[in-house]
């Protein structure tokens, strides 16, 4: 191998400091210097921060240990309404989010909508599962999807997630695919748990029938066998120890439910600055530290950055906002 | 391998010179931790995360470290309940009951020496549950549904006329007010948000800990104003914590029921340490009736707590290890650094990290006898702090509260969530009414209508889903039996007035 991006970014940003310490202009200065974990610590965004913060410094793509903020509060929205409100050009910091934040911002929970702030990147995923009791009488996708379609309010599912949220919309995604008409969809019966697990050990206790949630969350009762999955949300199958679980595409449902980790900033933040920062994470993406961060939290390291991003977030937005007043969520 | 043979080689684990010296730090810090008003085993083991990762502590030691902490703050959350009358944690809030009534009376450091021997006892009770029951209790855990943790909340708010001494009519108006509270926020079962005035704060509902502290700090000083001419508790004596460790013989029986209620609420996930000491303590008065004396420092009230927080923190380790589940959210905070450390608790995780399970339980032992160690010194220091007068301490105690509360989301709106609830305090005692039904309201009133809503979201809205098993038979006819028995024995007081 000759030069690494790596090393080759050490150069830039050594060459970067040289020019900053002789002219002396803060805006040149590397960007990102703080991250806000809209959560309590412990989340999944706060994961987001405290991994990729310390991955920016560890890998000198920052010249300071970048500072984590937790502003939990409202699913996010208090941290949404801070930036917007005060820091819209604050082109130094970065705000955890994912799936369950554009969610919140599609249904009208944030003060503001997809276009009040600038998407950076996605950097990992983790994946949709849909998994029943391993004595369950549903053998296969298609006999959970059938029993569903015949009557929808005989089967109870349950998930992470509130009615319309993520592990609520991706299992009605998977039904309409099978034929539920959209005038039905309101009446599979869904219940909240406080995380996957939770949600898990109820099915495994008889109370509910069958969960759609995030893998990563309940990856141990797989590998222990309690559990079996019925189909994993992803595009194509997935890396060991996971490549034997089907997908629902390839059991002819089209229905991806990624719930990836990524970063936005402000919406008044330059686009020279935005690029900056758009191409800082993706140097972090393409290091191979952040492939084993990734892995070893049980997410798939999956990049979409700058515009591409910016069409997908507004895109994912789009879907969820259609299912949501479809099973009444919003009017 | 049987248990004792993992226990042992657990132990060979947990005496390794770094873990012992992580266990001894853990609690120290734990029982500051957990005196410090506003700061409860939450904050103590969140803060401590950061350590344990600059540190490059392998995912043993940190666990040890954090459960230390965890154990600690337990320990620790009393001693401000008995000296300040302000608990320092949520589930120290029954212990504030009788143990400041015996402080005033001047047996403070008696309650203290018997709440570390009942704390004591506790936990290791649920530490040998912890050892010997596992794998039996998660079988038992997964036959609770949403249906059956409702009847749960049922008791205990059946219970709650037992809580104070006062009116039954007043606690059950301040248990309403708590309940009325605990919708505030965003609605369980669809997300629309309820009574938050477009406050985004209050979206996740009211800050349980700011409202707590105000409750209790902040009205208490704002009383102190009022009649500052007065100089109660100026110059209390605390006395020795030795003698009380010694009475704790005499509440032998009060203990070992604590310990057991609380072990089992503790296993029981969602329930945790709160209900754990909160039905410790209404059980114990139920069940002695007349002869205690709760409510005016009955030194059992002080015993039956502690007993059974201690119980249900060590209980809420086994759902959270064995099945993945945080039974509080301390155990959810531990259960994060595990899985951020690649390792993922569950059904498996027994066998495949015996290392880590079992030196975590010999390390609880260790702990706990460090603890109890750890406490005779700590009262003496305690004492100074009953001896300041109150015009320095009441400052202080702002100050602590304000910072504290502060700490929790550096959110100014929970200050100004603290002051609310120290005025609605402050009202709540001009008018005579027990202030702990209201927090028992809004703690619990959240979890009760969601296992409500999720029962109701299973059976398609059928009522008959709630009596629709054994188990939650067996506690509404439990609970049901609890009012009984006390409405008799009310009456039977009233009809024998030389009785009372």
């Amino acid at each position: 191998m000759a030069i690494s991006p790596r090393s080759l970014h050490t150069v830039a940003a050594a060459a970067l400091l040289g020019l900053g310490l002789s002219v002396s202009t803060p805006s040149q200065a590397l960007p990102i210097s703080e991250c806000i974990a809209p959560a309590d610590p412990g989340g999944g965004w706060d994961f987001t921060c405290r991994s990729v913060g310390k991955l920016l410094y560890d890998l000198d793509l920052v010249d300071n240990p970048v500072k984590v903020v937790n502003m939990p509060g409202g699913v996010g929205a208090v941290a949404f309404s801070n930036v917007a409100g005060k820091r819209a050009d604050d082109s130094d910091l970065i705000v955890a989010t994912s799936t369950v934040g554009i969610t919140q911002i599609a249904q009208g929970r944030y003060p503001g909508g997809v276009d009040t702030m600038r998407w950076l990147g996605m950097l990992g995923t983790d994946v949709g599962v849909v998994l029943v009791d391993d004595d369950s009488p549903y053998q296969s996708l298609d006999g959970l999807l059938e029993a569903m379609v015949d009557d929808p309010s005989s089967v109870v599912m349950a998930g992470s997630s509130g009615v319309g949220g993520w592990d609520h919309i991706r299992a009605l995604m998977l039904a309409e695919a099978a034929g539920l008409p959209d005038d039905q969809i309101g009446s599979v019966r869904w219940v909240q748990f406080d995380g996957g697990g939770p949600a898990v050990t109820q099915m495994m206790g008889g109370h509910v029938d069958a969960v759609s949630t995030d893998l990563g969350e309940i990856a141990g009762f797989i590998k222990s066998g309690d559990v079996r999955v019925l189909a994993v949300l992803a595009d194509k199958p997935l890396a060991p120890p996971f490549e034997d679980l089907p997908t629902a595409v390839s059991q002819g449902y089209d229905v991806t439910g990624y719930n990836w980790r990524g970063f936005y900033t402000g919406g008044d933040v330059s686009d020279a600055d935005y690029q900056s920062m758009v191409d800082t994470l993706k140097t972090l993406y393409d290091s191979p530290e952040w492939k084993q961060v990734a892995e070893r939290n049980g997410l798939v390291p999956l990049w979409r950055g700058g515009d591409e991003f910016n069409t997908f977030v507004r895109d994912t937005a789009d879907k969820v906002e259609s299912i949501s007043r479809e099973i009444g969520v919003i009017q | 391998m049987d248990i004792l043979g993992f226990l042992l080689h657990g132990f060979a684990v947990a005496l390794e010179p770094q873990n012992l010296f992580l266990a001894l730090i853990g609690c120290a810090v734990g029982t500051l931790i957990g005196a410090l008003p506003g700061l409860g085993p939450v904050n103590g083991v969140a803060l401590l995360i950061p350590l344990a990762f600059n540190f490059g502590l392998s995912p043993t030691a940190a666990l040890i470290l954090l459960v230390s902490v965890y154990y600690g703050t337990m320990y620790g959350g009393r001693i401000s309940s008995i000296v300040l009358n302000i608990p320092g944690d949520e589930p120290a809030m029954m212990t504030t009951l009788d143990g400041y009534p015996m402080a005033l009376k001047g047996r403070g450091g008696e309650a203290l020496g018997l709440s570390a021997v009942a704390s004591f006892v506790g936990a290791t009770v649920a530490t040998i549950g912890l050892t010997l029951f596992a794998p039996l209790l998660v079988g038992f855990a997964i036959r609770f549904g949403p249906a059956e943790y409702f009847a749960l909340f049922m008791l205990a708010f059946a219970t709650i006329g037992g809580v104070t001494s006062g009116s039954f009519t007043k606690s059950l108006l301040a248990a309403c007010l708590g309940l009325l509270l605990g919708t505030v926020g965003l609605d369980p079962a669809s997300g629309v948000s309820r009574y938050t005035f477009g406050w985004y704060e209050l979206y996740d509902g009211i800050d349980f800990i700011a409202a707590l502290v105000g409750l209790f700090a902040i009205s208490e000083c704002l009383l102190f104003l009022e009649d500052r001419h007065q100089t109660t508790g100026a110059s209390r004596e605390l006395g020795s914590a030795i003698p009380g460790m010694r009475r704790a013989g005499a509440c032998k029986a009060t203990i070992a029921r604590g310990s057991l209620i609380g072990f089992i609420a503790g296993v029981l996930p969602g329930a945790g340490a709160s209900l754990g000491s909160f039905l410790s303590y209404t059980l114990e008065k139920r069940w002695l009736g007349r002869q205690g004396d709760f409510g005016n420092g009955d030194p059992r009230g002080v015993a039956a707590p502690e007993a059974g927080n201690n119980a249900a923190a060590g209980g809420a380790l086994i759902p959270m290890l064995s099945l993945g589940i945080p039974g509080s959210g301390t155990t959810a905070i531990l259960l994060a650094l595990l899985l951020s450390m690649n390792i993922t608790p569950g059904p498996l995780l027994f066998d495949q990290q015996p290392d880590m399970v079992w030196g975590l339980v010999a390390a609880l032992f260790i702990g706990n006898v460090m603890l109890l160690v750890l406490n005779v010194p700590l009262v003496g220091l305690f004492a100074r702090v009953l001896r300041a007068p109150s015009w320095l301490l009441m400052p202080v105690v702002i100050l602590v509260a304000f910072v504290g509360v502060y700490s929790l989301n550096n959110s100014p709106f929970d200050l100004y969530v603290m002051l609310a609830f120290g005025v609605l305090g402050y009202g709540l005692r001009k008018l005579h009414m027990p202030a702990v039904p209201v927090v028992l309201g809004l703690l619990l009133g959240g979890e009760m209508e969601f296992n409500l809503r999720r029962a109701l979201a299973i059976s398609g809205g059928d009522w008959s889903i709630l009596v629709g098993s054994g188990i939650s038979v067996g506690i509404y006819a439990f609970a049901a039996t609890l009012m009984v028995a006390g409405l008799v024995y009310a009456w039977w007081v009233r009809r024998t007035p030389d009785a009372g």
